[in-house]
This record gives C-alpha cells, sequence and structure tokens, in this order.
C-alpha cells in the first residue's frame, strides 16, 4: 500500500473525470496508486508506464500491469487509440519534449488528463520575487541543479500548448495550497495566480 | 497409446534418457508430433513432473517450461546430481509459485535427455540411439509436444506457463501460437529471437562437441565412450555468458587456486579456471553431448517476429494472455533491450502487459537465483492473474 492513507488530492480529481469501465493509459504512474485507485472505484481497465525500477516492481507486486518505460521515448509504441484515457499526472514538466509527449497522449487515447504543478502560483512568483533565486518549496523540493522537473509551466502557458497541438478542453480544475477546487467560473489569470496545480481533460 | 511408469534403474545420465525417475507419457503411432522441419516423429514420448493438485475444474495449472540445459526436476532432489530442484525458491509450498494452491507441471523438453525423446533415446527404426538421426527440434516443436502432454491431462487452458531463458522462448511461443490456452504468461531474462552473438557463442560450444574426436559423427553412445572433454568446454564457454563481469570479479577476482603464487605453467592457477573446469567435468555427468547439439539449435532458430512477417506485434495480435516480461540490468546474453522490445510489441497489440527490470550484477543466471524483487513481482503478477481467473487463492 501507498504511505499515504488517503489519495492524493489531485488522483481524486482525476478518478472524477474517468468514466467508469473505460480503458487508461497512465503515463508516469509511479507505484501505480492512481491506477489502483482507477480500478478499485471505476473499474479501468488500466496500464501503466514508469521511468523507475522502484516504482515498476512496486506496481507490478500491487498486481498492476506496468511496464518499465519512458514518456518521452516510449510512446511511439502505442497503437493509435487504444485508449479511452491517457493519463500523465505530476509528469509533464518532467519530460524533455513536453508538446511532443501531449500530442502523443492524444494520439493514444481519445482523451488525455494532464496534471501538473503551476509554476504561476503566486508561492512561486513571491518566492522569486523576493529571493530572487529559483523556488524551492514544500510541493516543489529541489534545487534548480537537481530537479528532475525540467519543463515547468503555469497554467497560462498550458492553455496555450493546448491551442497549438490543437486540443479541446473538455475541463479543467484548479487547486489551490489546501486541495481546494477553485471556483470554476473564475478567468485563467485567476487560477494561474492562486491554482498551486491543475487538472486538465483534454480531447482531440 | 499412452501409459505411465516409473521405472527404477540406476542413477546416470544414460539411463535417465531411456529410464528416467520421472513418470512418461507414450505418444503412440496414431499421435505423431508434427515438426517445423516437416517431418513426423513417432512414436515419441515426453517425461515430466508434476507438483500439487489439479483443482475439479482444471484451472489452476501451471506449466514451467526448462532453460537449456534445465530438466524437469523443478522442485525435486535431481536424480543424477542429488542436488535439490533448479527453481525451489519460486516453486513449492509456500513459495510464489504455490504448490499448495497450484498444479505444476514441467516436462523435459523433445531434443532432451531426461527421459523425453531425445537424440540419446532409442530410435525404434534401428534400436539404436537416434544420436544425429532425430530430426532437428525447434522451440516450436517443444511447445508442440507440451501442448500434447497438457491434452493428456486433460487441461483446457493453462493457468500460467512460466519459463527463463531458452524456457522464455517456449512461453513466448505457447502465448504466440496457443494463445487460448494461456491465461497468462511469465518469460524471463529471454527475448522473442537468439541474437547473432548468441548464435555465435552456441556454434563455438558445438564445435567444441565436434572437434572431440570420442563424438565419433554423434554416434558415440553405439561405440560407448563419451565426448566429455568437447561438453565440458562447450560449457565452459557457455558458463561464462551466464555471468556477469562484475560477478565474476567479485566472486572470484584474481584469486590463485590453492597456491601462493602462479605456476609459470597451464595448470588451473586462477580460482576461476578451476571453477570453470568443475562447471565443464561435471555438467557431463548430466548432460548429453548431442542433446546440447539439438537444444542449441533450437534456441538458434528461434525468431517470433520472423514467423510473422517481421511484425513482433502480430505474433500477439488479439490476444488475451496476461504477461509479466522480467528482465536483470546484467544480462548480457538476453540483454533488458530485448525484454523491452517484447513488451513495446505486446503493447502494440494492446495486450495486458507487465515489465519489470531487475537490478542484480549477477548476470543471465539472475532469474534462477535468490532475487527477492523478482519474486515479489512474479507474486503479485501471479495473484492478481488469479483474482481475475476466479481462482480462490
Amino acid at each position: 500500500m501507498s504511505v499515504n492513507s488517503h489519495p492524493r488530492v489531485d488522483f481524486t480529481v482525476i478518478a472524477s473525470l474517468v468514466e467508469p469501465g473505460s480503458r487508461v493509459l497512465d503515463v508516469g504512474c509511479g507505484d501505480g496508486e492512481l491506477l489502483e485507485l482507477l480500478q478499485t472505484t471505476k473499474a479501468v481497465d488500466g496500464r501503466g508506464v514508469e521511468l523507475s525500477q522502484k516504482g515498476v516492481n512496486e506496481s507490478v507486486a500491487r498486481g498492476l500491469s506496468v511496464i518499465q518505460g519512458d514518456a518521452d521515448s516510449d510512446l511511439k509504441y502505442y497503437p493509435d487509440s487504444g485508449f479511452d484515457y491517457v493519463i500523465l499526472s505530476q509528469t509533464l514538466q518532467a519530460t524533455r519534449n513536453p508538446k511532443y509527449v501531449l500530442t502523443e497522449l492524444l494520439r493514444i487515447g481519445g482523451k488525455a488528463i494532464v496534471s501538473f504543478p503551476n509554476f504561476g502560483h503566486w508561492r512561486v512568483r513571491a518566492s522569486l520575487a523576493v529571493n530572487g533565486r529559483m523556488p524551492v518549496t514544500l510541493d516543489l523540493p529541489y534545487s534548480w541543479y537537481d530537479t528532475p522537473n525540467i519543463h515547468f509551466c503555469t497554467i497560462n502557458d498550458f492553455v496555450d500548448v493546448t491551442k497549438e497541438i490543437g486540443a479541446h478542453i473538455e475541463a479543467a480544475v484548479a487547486l489551490n495550497a489546501m486541495g481546494e477546487r477553485l471556483a470554476f467560473n473564475m478567468p485563467w489569470g485567476f487560477w494561474n495566480l492562486f491554482g498551486q496545480q491543475a487538472v486538465f481533460l483534454l480531447r482531440r | 497409446m499412452t501409459k505411465a511408469e516409473r521405472p527404477t534403474a540406476p542413477n546416470s545420465r544414460h539411463n535417465e534418457a531411456t529410464h528416467p525417475h520421472s513418470p512418461v507419457v507414450e505418444f503412440g503411432a496414431d499421435k505423431p508430433l508434427q515438426l517445423d522441419s516437416g517431418v513426423q516423429l513417432s512414436p515419441f514420448r515426453i517425461a515430466y513432473q508434476s507438483y500439487g493438485t489439479l483443482n475439479a475444474d482444471k484451472s489452476n495449472a501451471i506449466l514451467i517450461c526448462h532453460a537449456l540445459t534445465g530438466d524437469q526436476h523443478v522442485a525435486n532432489e535431481h536424480p543424477v546430481t542429488g542436488k535439490p530442484g533448479w527453481w525451489e525458491l519460486l516453486v513449492g509450498p509456500g513459495k510464489p509459485i504455490d504448490t499448495d494452491h497450484y498444479f505444476v507441471l514441467c516436462s523435459n523438453v523433445i531434443g532432451g535427455c531426461l527421459g523425453s525423446t531425445g537424440p540419446a533415446s532409442i530410435n525404434p527404426a534401428t534400436g539404436k540411439p537416434y544420436a544425429l538421426d532425430l530430426p532437428v527440434i525447434t522451440i516450436a516443436d517443444m511447445v508442440r509436444a507440451q501442448a500434447m502432454l497438457v491434452d493428456h491431462f486433460g487441461i483446457d487452458q493453462l493457468f500460467a506457463v512460466v519459463g527463463g531463458s531458452m524456457g522464455g522462448m517456449q512461453v513466448l511461443e505457447w502465448a504466440s501460437s496457443h494463445s487460448d490456452r494461456v491465461f497468462s504468461a511469465v518469460a524471463l531474462a529471454t527475448g522473442a529471437r537468439h541474437s547473432s552473438q548468441n548464435i555465435a557463442f552456441h556454434e563455438v560450444g558445438r564445435q567444441a562437441i565436434m572437434a572431440d574426436p570420442k563424438w565419433n559423427n554423434g554416434r558415440y553412445l553405439d561405440a560407448g565412450a563419451l565426448p566429455r572433454k568437447g561438453l565440458s568446454v562447450a560449457r565452459m564457454a557457455a558458463h561464462i555468458t551466464y555471468l556477469s563481469e562484475a560477478a565474476l570479479h567479485r566472486k572470484f577476482g584474481r584469486n590463485l587456486q590453492d597456491r601462493q603464487s602462479v605456476t609459470f605453467g597451464f595448470d588451473a592457477d586462477f580460482q576461476i579456471e578451476s571453477y570453470l573446469r568443475h562447471q565443464g567435468t561435471t555438467f557431463v555427468d548430466r548432460f548429453d553431448a548431442n542433446s546440447y547439439l539439438y537444444m542449441t539449435r533450437a534456441m538458434d532458430y528461434f525468431d517470433l517476429a520472423a514467423e510473422h512477417n517481421g511484425r513482433l506485434a502480430d505474433a500477439f495480435a488479439g490476444t488475451k494472455t496476461r504477461f509479466c516480461i522480467v528482465s536483470f540490468t546484467s544480462d548480457w546474453l538476453f540483454p533488458t533491450s530485448e525484454s523491452r522490445t517484447v513488451a513495446h510489441a505486446l503493447n502494440a497489440a494492446g495486450a495486458f502487459v507487465s515489465f519489470v527490470e531487475i537490478e542484480s550484477d549477477r548476470g543471465h543466471d539472475s532469474f534462477l537465483l535468490d532475487e527477492p524483487e523478482m519474486f515479489s513481482a512474479i507474486n503479485g503478477f501471479i495473484r492478481s492473474a488469479a483474482r481475475a481467473r476466479g481462482l480462490a487463492i
């Protein structure tokens, strides 16, 4: 089992966007916590890809169908429309080529669910503005030189890239630092300032 | 027709070939084995071991496929060497493949030398050992014979087929050519084809055997003198490929064998030399030289993609089998890239596939050793497959 007794808050949001019984590919599935949640609560036919050996082994030991692989290089092996949903949770910022990965997600799945930490959050902006150094916060604990997160973006940046790749935003959720949902009718700029995490449901 | 027998001949390799310490199923003229080479093998027989109990609806059977120099003695004392079964770490009561819950079956492959029809078996046409008159055997031929044994037990679908190395090739062949008979498949330290380098090592082994004057064009059993030296050298060369440079160095380094300094001669000065010589000579006691030729050839010929117009994914098109593919970081005989190729092909076929690379410095042989991460992966995979199959485990 996971070290957390409660599922990560973005996992709950992601699960709420998934239709029961669908085929799901989780790219960067970690130790398989989200896939297990989706299997238990949504009866999905779930598969995972994970870069770390430790994550893969833990997932397989949970009885999940997970393969060791890299979002940047291995998505090309998946056939078109093989899945209903392809999920990329907290992984986009760690890919070498986020735009390509997003394109691949929507080739493989009819829909893509992407969650990421919002680099436009006021705390990040304040940290950079006040300290003049790359932000290190509780949620983004790495120093600039050892971070796996090489491609941070803000909610506004993400909205722009969805337009560039011709994706449609079917739903979007922003969570504040307390893990609470921000009101859905606020403008992107408000979300970009107060959303610590964002979850987007995209379709082709 | 079929009959089972438990012979009681004294222990020796040759006697195990003709009078094995295993139950044997005989397939008569009415049940020939169709071989890839185009000929039929008939009559033929399969020696096997089984553990655990087949349940009422025959849904709990696990077939273990053994490797090149393995045999059916998975979880019992070996009749020739007296050593424990070769996979007792994985198979047994309370083990990841739990014989309290599953009916575990392992047969000596066709072409082998522990009781199934092979080059050391008596050719009914001549009354003498087949030697090289036995047709060349392929991985698919081995699997076809195993399927006939599974039929003999009245099992429609195997709950799992499990194997490493050459056994893993059989697993992939089972899943490809008998897809509906395989609920789940575990393939360890293997690949969908034998690489050029692997064929090269096998050829060295074969040439070592054939260069031994006692090999006698394969008819050494008639002459009564075995090509011990040739087979021993073949084993020594192959054994190096089963280990890793790191593991060899950790175990032996440049340590000298029972001496303080080098002898300026060609005796086994180094521990590694002594170790390899021991591996070679003990192997000869339990394995048949001609069988080694047939086994290595079967692996060399294996190329699952080639049988499907070069597209490996097509070998698994429409499969419902659940797959677990396992590789080891230090395995340079079947490196992780070979397993990854299989995993990608299974993905492309939309298969249910898990792929785990285990960190180990013990080389290709890791799959036979105490590797807790491997056991936990197999355990998790088998348990989830059992749930999916509706087995109350």
